[in-house]
């Protein structure tokens, strides 16, 4: 049971047919996430992040669809599943926490209301139970007077409140996993760290997997155990955040790092990483990231980089940077 | 600092506005008025040739003071000069005309503040040809200094991704060769790779021609890399104000020293502070005394009564009883 991740992601393929061309967003992404662990996903905009927890959840727009590959939740593939069986597996199976607190609540409902039916569609429970709980859940998730505020409707509270709410929507009927899409973005700060304890918090008590997408390497830092960063579709690194972070492999990863300010590091000129991620419609051959790349040998011109297993491996390079010592070396 | 002559100067910058109901609403319900402070009392110089950045959350008020720096707003009271030029109280024509050729703003929406029926070169060069200037050449130069090719002039900014229309944005904001360039969170829409391109952009554009910039933005670690000088804003007022190596090593106010603990570090692996507590009050109504009090570790019953004065220590200015 223990050995068992609560989700195993394989070889997923995610296409999109257009009238030009079959677009892939999401091409051979492998990784598990294990109980109580925090699976930080992180790339830019267009890297296909977003789109491997829609795929995960089963709620890709169409005509985006899962071509190849296998999601299994618990040991059970769920990939396959009808979307019958899927609005099982939705809260009770997986909870999802999305950018957009606002957008992701029924204005017309009080968040009690929404937190019962949740509750009462999964868990066997009657309509007096589901309620003590909702109000055990909102105190949970730090939300003053709970038993007041249960039935007030969502405008009423205010962003950081809200996304507290929309947490205790997805925890309240107890998922093995969790996808936050950037649960933080819309966020300021103050309230960013927050919720991010939060998360963490609950998460730990709990030993819910989360899958973390943002595009923030600070929140992965802090929070993620261990990192995948995408760029066009693919893993292009994933290992323990520590090492990712601070010893990356790949040169995106490296560049990525070496282009975010750093407090620490006072002013110096940021390096930047030439160009933009190309279009799905137009990917270059080999390694999608060569043409931005310093390091770009004919190899990478023609082959992709080595695909990512989920548990073996660190860079989808042909030429990993290197590092004098690793950190376990170093500790 | 005090031997470049200040190009832009906030005198006690206040901006009130009228949230109210309708007249009716307020009559038959017996409401109040509701007034909003977005920003109180703010004041401050920005010299020549320096990056003034303001921080804070969201509600602190910094747009509203961008859109009065540019005369967007007018203030309620106070004064925005730039140049020695009043921009809500001169009124020669003339003198106006000329103090606004020498401001210019980029918005944080690239998406948005770009004309999408509008050719970009047409875009850049609008605020030249408003004023009746020769356009000939021009598009081609600016768009090579932002550092895209001269060629794009006829493509329309569809055709641009986040990064190439902020690009397009600094370049219409050159084009008038203002003195001065409001940059609204600038970078805030952009990927991390694709805002190191727009700041190494901005610092290179402030050297080559000595441009003056007042810099919004809610991230810290952006604006320690830009910034000459930091104003920190909490709920309209100005808490802190330093150079950015004393406000990152020696923060004397609570609320920044809080702002730079909550920001996630890169290097901050598995870090578990605990969190700030509390939110951003209401505007409306806002704390009696210091307007942090609610959320302030340290607070003492004068910070509940008496709201602090900003006042000078050592080389910044700070708004708290207890630094």
């Amino acid at each position: 049971m223990t050995d068992i991740p609560v989700l195993s992601v394989r070889n997923l393929v995610v296409e999109i047919p257009t009238r030009h061309a079959v677009l892939r967003p999401v091409d051979q992404v492998s990784f598990d996430i294990a109980r109580g662990e925090i699976l930080g996903v992180v790339g830019e905009s267009g890297a296909g992040k977003s789109m491997t927890g829609s795929a995960v959840i089963g709620l890709l727009d169409r005509p985006a669809r899962i071509a190849s590959g296998e999601v299994y939740l618990n040991g059970q593939r769920i990939d396959n599943l009808s979307q019958a069986q899927m609005r099982k597996i939705r809260g009770r199976g997986i909870g999802m926490v999305f950018q957009d607190p606002l957008t992701s609540l029924n204005p017309l409902l009080t968040v009690g209301e929404q937190l019962i039916e949740t509750m009462c569609e999964h868990l066997d429970i009657s309509k007096a139970d589901a309620r003590t709980r909702a109000i055990r859940a909102l105190e949970e998730v730090g939300i003053p007077a709970a038993d007041h505020r249960i039935d007030s409707y969502p405008h009423a509270f205010s962003g950081g409140m809200r996304q507290r709410v929309v947490i205790a929507l997805a925890l309240c009927a107890q998922p093995a996993l969790i996808i936050a899409d950037e649960p933080t973005t819309a966020l300021d700060v103050s309230v960013q760290a927050q919720i991010i304890s939060l998360l963490k918090r609950l998460c730990r008590e709990r030993g819910t997997a989360v899958m973390l997408v943002t595009h923030d390497m600070g929140v992965i830092a802090e929070t993620a155990d261990r990192v995948a960063v995408m760029y066009a579709g693919r893993t292009a690194e994933l290992g323990p955040v520590r090492e990712v972070l601070s010893r990356p492999r790949h040169p995106y990863t490296e560049g990525l790092m070496a282009s975010t300010p750093q407090a620490s590091l006072g002013q110096h000129r940021l390096r930047q990483i030439p160009g933009n991620m190309p279009r799905l419609g137009a990917l270059p051959d080999g390694c999608a990231f060569h043409p931005r790349c310093t390091k770009g040998q004919d190899v990478c011109q023609r082959n992709p980089g080595p695909t990512l297993a989920a548990d073996a491996g660190r860079s989808a390079c042909w030429f990993p940077v290197t590092h004098p010592k690793t950190v376990e070396e170093e500790v | 600092m005090s031997e470049n002559p200040a190009l832009v100067s906030v005198r006690n910058m206040t901006r009130r506005f009228d949230v109210s109901k309708p007249w009716l609403n307020r009559l038959i319900e017996r409401l109040p008025k509701r007034i909003l402070t977005a920003v109180s009392d703010v004041s401050f110089d920005i010299p020549e040739r320096q990056t003034y950045a303001l921080v804070g959350e969201s509600g602190s008020g910094k747009s509203t003071i961008g859109k009065m720096m540019v005369g967007l707003l007018a203030p309620s009271e106070g004064a925005v000069t730039i140049n020695g030029i009043d921009l809500s109280r001169e009124t020669s024509a003339q003198a106006m005309d000329a103090a606004r050729a020498q401001i210019q703003m980029v918005f944080q929406d690239p998406y948005a503040s770009l004309n999408p029926r509008w050719r970009v070169g047409k875009i850049i060069t609008e605020p030249v040809a408003a004023r009746g200037g020769d356009v000939t050449g021009l598009a081609a130069r600016l768009l090579e200094q932002v550092g895209l090719s001269a060629d794009v002039a006829d493509k329309f900014p569809h055709e641009f991704s986040g990064g190439q229309r902020q690009r397009i944005c600094i370049a219409r904001a050159l084009s008038s060769q203002p003195k001065f360039i409001v940059c609204d969170e600038p970078t805030s829409a952009l990927d991390v790779s694709v805002q190191a391109q727009v700041l190494n952009l901005m610092s290179d554009l402030k050297t080559d021609l000595g441009l003056t910039f007042l810099f919004i933005s809610h991230d810290l670690t952006v604006v320690r890399h830009m910034a000459d000088r930091i104003g920190v804003l909490y709920l309209g007022r100005l808490v802190e104000e330093a150079a950015p190596d004393d406000l990152f090593q020696n923060p004397l106010h609570p609320y920044t020293r809080m702002l730079l603990d909550a920001a996630p570090k890169l290097d901050g692996f598995g870090r578990e502070a605990p969190p700030p507590v509390g939110e951003i009050p209401d505007p409306i109504n806002p704390p009696i005394g210091c307007a942090y009090n609610p959320r302030c570790p340290l607070v003492q019953d004068i910070c509940r009564q008496q709201r602090p004065e900003l006042r000078s220590i050592g080389k910044g200015r700070v708004a708290c009883h207890l630094a």
